[in-house]
């Protein structure tokens, strides 16, 4: 199983990204003017402040090269994880519905969140236990999921909310509480909070993080075999 | 090219505006949005409009408009 975690100018949790992903398998990264994704079996878009988050977050990086070649990637099935900056850079290539708003509150903030996983079904969530209510970090300006009443309806029908901040976590405004959603065909996947700062009780607050990406090892076997 | 959020769409820094204004004492004042602004030069007007739906602006929460000088 291998990774490969892209990292653009202004990308700052790529490393902790690296670390998460090689508990489960190999892993490298990708700077973002390469097209190679390096025979990779999930891709991981990380958080940060990709081009500086100019214009709005998210929105220069998808046009990088590197994303061109994830854009590619995702439509033949590929795994595809973004997280915070990286779920910002998914929804602007158009590879999850909806955007990231500012927080209602317009703060910077930076807490551990207690999520409730709505569904363990998907190839991001089958490692971790069903229902199971995960503890993690979160640390963002541009957090508040925004997409229209038509596209949440859907959503919800289609099981694609895979995340929800648990009551009293809602913090940045999210609609229908939403922290997490993969795209119809099940395989990208984007989230607000951080997994892969959650992978040891030490300096993560908690190890609940890991389970997204040994779901993910387990959904790449799972495909090659 | 004048962007805006669109309307419907919570606009936290309207409403902090907006909240501002009468401690100042401007009264009278309400249905504040802000937005941004982007000048630039072209050569071909038409590339104006592919460019706010690409790039400029995210059409799913924002509305923009264009004015030429």
């Amino acid at each position: 199983m291998k990774f490969a975690v892209l990292q653009f100018p202004g990308s700052c949790d790529e490393v902790d990204a690296l670390t998460a992903a090689r508990r489960v398998g190999d892993a490298e990264l990708v700077w973002h003017r390469e097209r190679d994704l390096r025979g990779a079996d999930a891709v991981i878009v990380p958080g940060g402040f990709s081009y500086g988050d100019y214009l709005r977050a998210g929105a220069i990086a998808r046009f990088s090269p590197a994303m061109e070649s994830v854009i590619e990637f995702a439509a033949a099935g590929g795994l595809v994880l973004g997280i915070c900056n990286g779920f910002q850079v998914l929804c602007e290539a158009r590879l999850l519905p909806g955007a990231l708003l500012p927080n209602a509150n317009l703060r910077f903030t930076c807490r551990q969140v207690e999520l409730e996983l709505v569904n363990a079904r998907t190839p991001f969530t089958i490692a971790c236990a069903e229902r199971a209510r995960l503890s993690i970090p979160a640390k963002h300006a541009w957090g508040r999921y925004y997409a229209d009443a038509d596209t949440l309806a859907a959503l919800e029908r289609h099981d694609q909310v895979v995340l929800r901040y648990a009551p009293g976590h809602n913090f940045n405004g999210s609609r229908n509480d939403i922290a997490g959603v993969c795209n119809a065909a099940g395989n990208v996947f984007g989230l607000m909070p951080h997994p892969e700062h959650a992978v040891e009780q030490l300096t993560g607050g908690s190890a609940d993080g890991l389970c997204i990406f040994s779901s993910m090892a387990l959904a790449a076997e799972g495909a090659r075999a | 090219m004048l962007i805006r959020p669109k309307a419907g769409i919570l606009d936290p820094q309207g409403v902090a505006v907006e909240r501002a204004l009468p401690a100042l004492g401007f009264a009278g004042v309400e249905n504040v949005h802000v937005g941004r602004l982007v000048e630039l030069d072209v050569q071909d007007p038409s590339q104006l409009q592919p460019m706010c739906e690409r790039l400029l602006a995210n059409p799913l929460v924002e509305d923009y408009e264009i004015i030429l000088e």
